[in-house]
């Protein structure tokens, strides 16, 4: 009677962790078909501007390493700066991110973006590539997505890059040259982060 | 007309700059990763940049505005006449590249929609399964011949360069455009100057009205939006010369490598 008991709590226990193994891993392109189908729903739905924008806040808080590409960005200039500035402009760029990204993409209404196929580039990426299909006012569009896979639990995205062109790399110079036109002066772009955010 | 009169003061004017920036630059850099190249004469270059967006808020953004509203059916023949003529330049560059198998069948587009396609008008060597490939132009050649792209430019209507495509813009002036040469160049009875500049002038518009919400959004969203042009236009040139549109190919990935976000 003892060891029926004892196989009933194996058999239980068992199929209590099952389930936790088995959502353990999620495929990037899978992640992108659901991130993009989240910010569809957003962008086609009957919502204010403004409401948008807050709802593809809260999409991208959860899908993008906004941290991740804030470094990135930096570029050279990362290793420069002491804890506090980093702190600050972790801080700085996420709303740069939030306010950049979302008041970018709730220009469109109900854009539609097939995923094609992926492919895994080293341990910590993988490339999706999707099409943005194309209107009578646009043509098609070729995006890419980078995906940082260093926690397979967890995919992120990191870079988008469209016919082939960077936004991450494209912001990394925009800051760079800022930077440089203020003779390598970092507060030169928190000034430029802050009036942003602010306008 | 006003526009294009402009056009014509502005030719020899052009032709000059170009030749003093390619032979002061072109010899001088010899790495072709965008985040290399020198940006020689950024104070010219803003300059120009900000002339240029003046004439885009002035002309182009609101010609392209006007564009977007005639029925598609008039955009698309207007896209393929001027891709079909495109096809003068990308012809000899497949062929200078190596590239006759893209030759031949640029060449076969040409000839098929040309005639059977009413000047260019219909895309019909697309259905008969000759594919559409990316436009080649003599910069390009020079970068796939070897060539660095020199110090970064930004040319007054033209827009950004560098000094490699500046020469290669040159060498169409001095031969290299078959368009250029029977409209410009020499004083045929069957095509006029304006014809070449308003060619030009509708590429123009139908770039900026395929692209009006992107370049919007990338200016209202951009901190320096010259160096994002930069940026873009680089990446782009690079890619064309590569001939590949994989990002892996075209980026280098050490930076992203070094990046956590623990």
């Amino acid at each position: 009677m003892y060891l029926k008991k004892k196989i009933y709590l194996i058999i239980i226990l068992f199929l209590f962790f099952i389930p936790i193994q088995n959502s353990y891993s999620i495929e990037p392109n899978i992640f992108v078909q659901s991130t993009v189908n989240r910010a569809s729903a957003i962008l086609s739905n009957d919502l204010s501007k403004e409401e948008k924008i807050e709802k593809l806040k809260e999409v991208a808080l959860e899908t993008v390493d906004i941290k991740g590409i804030g470094f990135y960005t930096l570029g050279k200039h990362r290793k420069t700066l002491n804890d506090q500035q980093k702190k600050e402009y972790s801080q700085l760029f996420n709303k740069y991110f939030l306010k950049s990204f979302s008041s970018r993409l709730a220009e469109y209404s109900n854009p539609k973006i097939d995923v094609n196929s992926q492919e895994k580039i080293s341990e910590k990426y993988t490339i999706v590539t999707s099409t943005l299909i194309g209107t009578n006012e646009r043509p098609e569009v070729k995006i890419d997505w980078r995906i940082y896979t260093k926690n397979p639990e967890k995919p992120l995205i990191r870079d988008l890059i469209i016919e082939g062109l960077s936004l991450a790399r494209t912001q990394k110079e925009e800051f760079n040259s800022i930077i440089q036109s203020n003779d390598g002066d970092i507060n030169a772009l928190f000034a430029s982060l802050k009036e942003f955010i602010n306008k | 007309m006003l526009l294009y009169t402009y056009f014509i003061k502005m030719k020899k004017i052009l032709i000059i700059s170009l030749f003093a920036f390619c032979m002061a630059f072109t010899a001088s850099a010899d790495n072709s990763d965008p985040t290399n190249i020198k940006d020689c004469s950024e104070g010219f270059n803003r300059a120009s940049f900000k002339f240029n967006q003046g004439l885009d808020k002035a002309i182009l953004r609101p010609v392209a505005i006007g564009y977007r509203k005639l029925p598609s059916g008039i955009r698309t023949i207007t896209s393929n006449f001027l891709n079909n003529l495109s096809n003068l330049v990308t012809i000899p560059n497949n062929a200078l590249q190596g590239d006759l198998n893209k030759a031949g069948t640029n060449l076969a587009r040409l000839g098929i929609n040309s005639t059977v396609g009413i000047l260019g008008l219909f895309d019909v060597a697309k259905g008969m399964g000759f594919e559409k490939y990316e436009k080649e132009d003599y910069g390009q050649t020079f970068g796939v011949m070897g060539s660095g792209p020199g110090c970064y430019l930004v040319l007054p209507i033209l827009g950004s360069s560098t000094a490699r495509d500046a020469l290669g813009t040159v060498v169409g002036m001095f031969g290299g455009d078959p368009w250029y040469n029977v409209t410009v160049k020499n004083n045929t009875h069957y095509f006029k100057d304006s014809d070449y500049y308003i060619s030009k002038g509708t590429s123009g518009v139908d770039f900026r009205a395929k692209n009006l919400e992107a370049i919007d959004n990338l200016e209202e969203n951009s901190m320096d939006f010259y160096a994002s042009v930069k940026s873009l236009y680089l990446q782009d040139r690079q890619q064309k010369i590569l001939n590949s549109k994989q990002t892996t190919e075209t980026q280098d990935d050490s930076d992203w490598d070094e990046v956590s976000s623990d």
